[in-house]
């Protein structure tokens, strides 16, 4: 289950809505062990792109780096989908590599509504997840 | 000859759950397959035939290695080689 704020889902909405028709892309860090999403960190997308997104490699360096000085963890690593499903792609699935992440799917296919959806993704296994949204 | 190279979470089934090992060589190329002599298998996951992989970033201290010399690029004791998957997806 995906236990997170309002306040960061809607940062993470925003954030979809804004880069659309790219892809947006980000990380919310939280103590390690704690499954709590706190620090919220939006990625620029290397790939610029409708269809695919990459975290630039430096950014990302510079991103863990902080994380593990602050004994933090990538808790959720979210991303959009502009024209699809809110659900992971095959590509999606094989580049999953951090196995405690929940891994937030948004979907901006839609002006009217916001598609956001959880998943693990385990050695190539995709598992949905309930959100619960706290005030 | 000692070079620092850190190991991220996914990859530490090869290293017995260290987060750090150490290795020589005078390349990237040459600390890899260094490594891969403790660790075995290790090298498969970030080299493909004679190349880095595509999702895999390997840095040589504060720089992508993509940009110094791939798998040719020097190493040194002292420095500090750091292994990050690629953070990607997409639509398809």
């Amino acid at each position: 289950m995906l236990s997170i704020s309002r306040a960061l889902h809607e940062k993470i909405v925003e954030h979809a809505r804004k880069d659309h028709p790219d892809e947006a892309c980000g990380v919310i860090a939280g103590p390690v062990g704690s499954d709590q999403p706190v620090r919220f960190i939006p990625m620029q997308n290397a790939e610029r792109s409708p269809t695919f997104y990459r975290f630039d490699s430096l950014e990302q360096l510079r991103v863990w780096r902080e994380m593990d000085d602050n004994d933090e963890e990538a808790v959720v690593i979210y991303h959009s989908h502009t024209a699809t499903q809110a659900y992971p792609s095959r590509t999606d699935i094989s580049y999953a590599s951090e196995p405690q992440a929940h891994y937030v799917l948004v979907s901006t296919r839609d002006e009217a509504q916001t598609e956001f959806r959880s998943y693990r993704i385990i050695d190539g296994e995709v598992t949905e997840e309930p959100v619960t949204v706290t005030e | 000859m000692a070079i620092e190279v850190r190991i991220p979470t996914i990859l530490r089934t090869y290293t017995g759950g260290a987060k750090s090992v150490e290795g020589s060589g005078a390349t990237l190329d040459e600390l890899l397959l260094n490594l891969d002599t403790a660790h075995g298998g290790l090298r498969d996951r970030l080299v493909d035939g004679e190349k880095l992989r595509r999702f895999v970033n390997v840095y040589l201290n504060d720089e992508d290695v993509r940009f110094l010399g791939g798998l040719e690029t020097p190493v040194k004791d002292g420095d500090t080689v750091t292994v990050l998957p690629a953070v990607a997806g997409g639509a398809f």
